[in-house]
């Protein structure tokens, strides 16, 4: 198949591109989601991204923090941001951290407002934002616009046969392109790990990597009442066939076909080495994954499943692809891309590639995904530790 | 012969079903996906679609083998064609 070199997004002040236009409104803590709220029921067309921290976090957990709230601002699926805490100083630091892209973002704070002054003011400049960014269009983009993440879940032993094998044939296709790749899921590489290392691209990449790995395993190994069977393979994955953490481990690594990660990323933290596949330490909850790899700035994601997990992502575009036939028979409408066939052999590795590539070409040009059709919006936050 | 199993790799002592279910006694064409060779084996238990198959006998303390790798060790001994999952296979990990 001759890959298209183009795709239609919206390009942005700083010379990103996005596949989504979105205006959001962004609490900085957990006390300011019911204003952001108000916001959004408020003003259509925009959305409100509540989660559940941001109060007497500190240190790393302080930085991840500003670091999701920031990179989640500057995402160029993200047109325009109303940043709302209950605080200025701090809401301040996030609008200036986005404000650098260049895009249009306003901050509010509560304190001496109120809910109900604050919801007025932030819906007046919500109003003004999402009615500017209506007017932006597509415009053709080169094909390195995307930024590409990728993360499984519910998987199962029918995903390390045929639908990671197909996102890594689909790496393997883009890499060459120019396209930025992330993959993450650290604790999920257990078993592999030595195998992962070896691909890095440089020594470097794979000793970062490495020491990567031993903290997380680390932290598990201190943190377990006991040998995490209970959580790692989870039960879905358990019912699906997969025994053990190694099993799944080496299936998962299946998604990076046979290209090289040039660097290991922090959570959240933004690639600066150019076109290339990067490896983030994330945790392998899925929501917790793909909110990290679009606060790093990745404009599409792609997450196959075996048992059929339904994430999405409020600002970057999920595409479900499945081999296995019992979850597209169940589970249709979660599922953007089928590659069964390749179990029954109807389909190859290559075609079933070639399928992804065209699904999330039309996806990247507009077409919604079904975890967006079906409203899945999780944003969820990584935590490091208590507050203080 | 439709693929009832697909075999990731030469080395691999499982293979996974891929048909909704195989029955006790089957005899069933195995795909190894490594050389696109095939092979047959007759199943002894049921087993599920995405679930794996012994494909030699195996004893407690063996390493199990699955894209050529390592990914755990046998707890409790199964014959060629019996169900390999969690009740005869533990992680070296954790």
């Amino acid at each position: 198949m001759e890959i298209p070199k183009s795709f239609l997004g919206y390009k942005r002040e700083n010379g990103r591109a996005g596949t989504r236009n979105h205006v959001i409104i962004l609490p900085v803590d957990d006390i300011s989601n019911a204003c952001a709220e108000a916001v959004a029921n408020n003003i259509k067309g925009t959305i409100a991204l509540p989660h559940s921290y941001g109060r007497l976090q500190f240190g790393a957990d302080l930085e991840l923090h500003f670091r999701t709230m920031i990179g989640t601002g500057c995402n160029p699926n993200v047109a325009a941001v109303i940043v709302i805490g209950i605080e200025p100083k701090w809401t301040k630091k996030i609008v200036d951290g986005i404000a650098k892209t260049g895009k249009p973002v306003e901050g509010f704070h509560i304190e001496r407002t109120g809910d109900i002054g604050t919801t007025m003011k932030a819906s007046k400049k919500a109003q003004e934002f999402v009615m500017w960014a209506s007017e932006k269009q597509r415009e053709e983009c080169p094909l390195s616009d995307l930024w590409i993440s990728v993360k499984c879940g519910e998987s199962d032993t029918t995903s390390g046969l045929a639908s990671n094998p197909t996102v890594g044939n689909l790496m393997d296709k883009l890499e060459p392109l120019g396209v930025h790749l992330c993959f993450g899921e650290t604790s999920e590489l257990t078993g592999a790990e030595k195998v992962c290392a070896t691909r890095g691209a440089t020594k470097e990449a794979s000793d970062k990597f490495m020491k990567t790995w031993n903290a997380y395993n680390d932290f598990i190994l201190k943190e377990a009442t006991d040998d995490l069977s209970e959580s790692q393979p989870t039960a879905g994955n358990i019912a699906g066939g997969l025994t053990t953490i190694e099993e799944k481990a080496f299936g998962n690594f299946q998604k990076i076909g046979n290209c090289k990660f040039i660097d290991v990323l922090e959570p959240a933290e933004e690639p600066t080495k150019g076109k290339g596949l990067y490896f983030m330490d994330t945790s392998s909850a899925a929501a917790e994954c793909v909110t990290l790899q679009a606060a790093a700035g990745f404009n599409i994601h792609l997450f196959p499943t075996g048992q059929g997990n339904i994430v999405g992502n409020p600002i970057e575009p999920v595409i479900k692809l499945t081999a296995n036939p019992l979850t597209v028979k169940s589970m249709g409408e979660h599922i953007d891309c089928d590659v069964s066939k390749i179990l029954t052999r109807e389909m190859n590795l290559s075609q079933g590639g070639d399928e992804l590539i065209k699904t999330t070409l039309r996806v990247a040009n507009g077409r919604l995904t079904c975890a967006e059709a079906l409203g899945h919006k999780e944003f969820v936050m990584t935590k490091l530790y208590r507050s203080a | 012969m439709a693929t009832d199993i697909i075999i990731h790799d030469k080395k691999d002592n499982v293979g996974v079903v891929v048909i909704e279910k195989i029955t006790a006694k089957q005899d069933c064409s195995c795909w190894i996906m490594e050389d696109d060779s095939t092979v047959n084996i007759q199943s002894l238990d049921e087993i599920p679609l995405g679930h794996k198959i012994a494909m030699t006998d195996l004893n407690v303390g063996d390493t199990i083998l699955k894209y050529g790798h390592d990914i755990g060790k046998v707890v409790k001994s199964a014959k060629k064609g019996e169900h390999v999952h969690v009740h005869n296979v533990k992680t070296k990990k954790w």
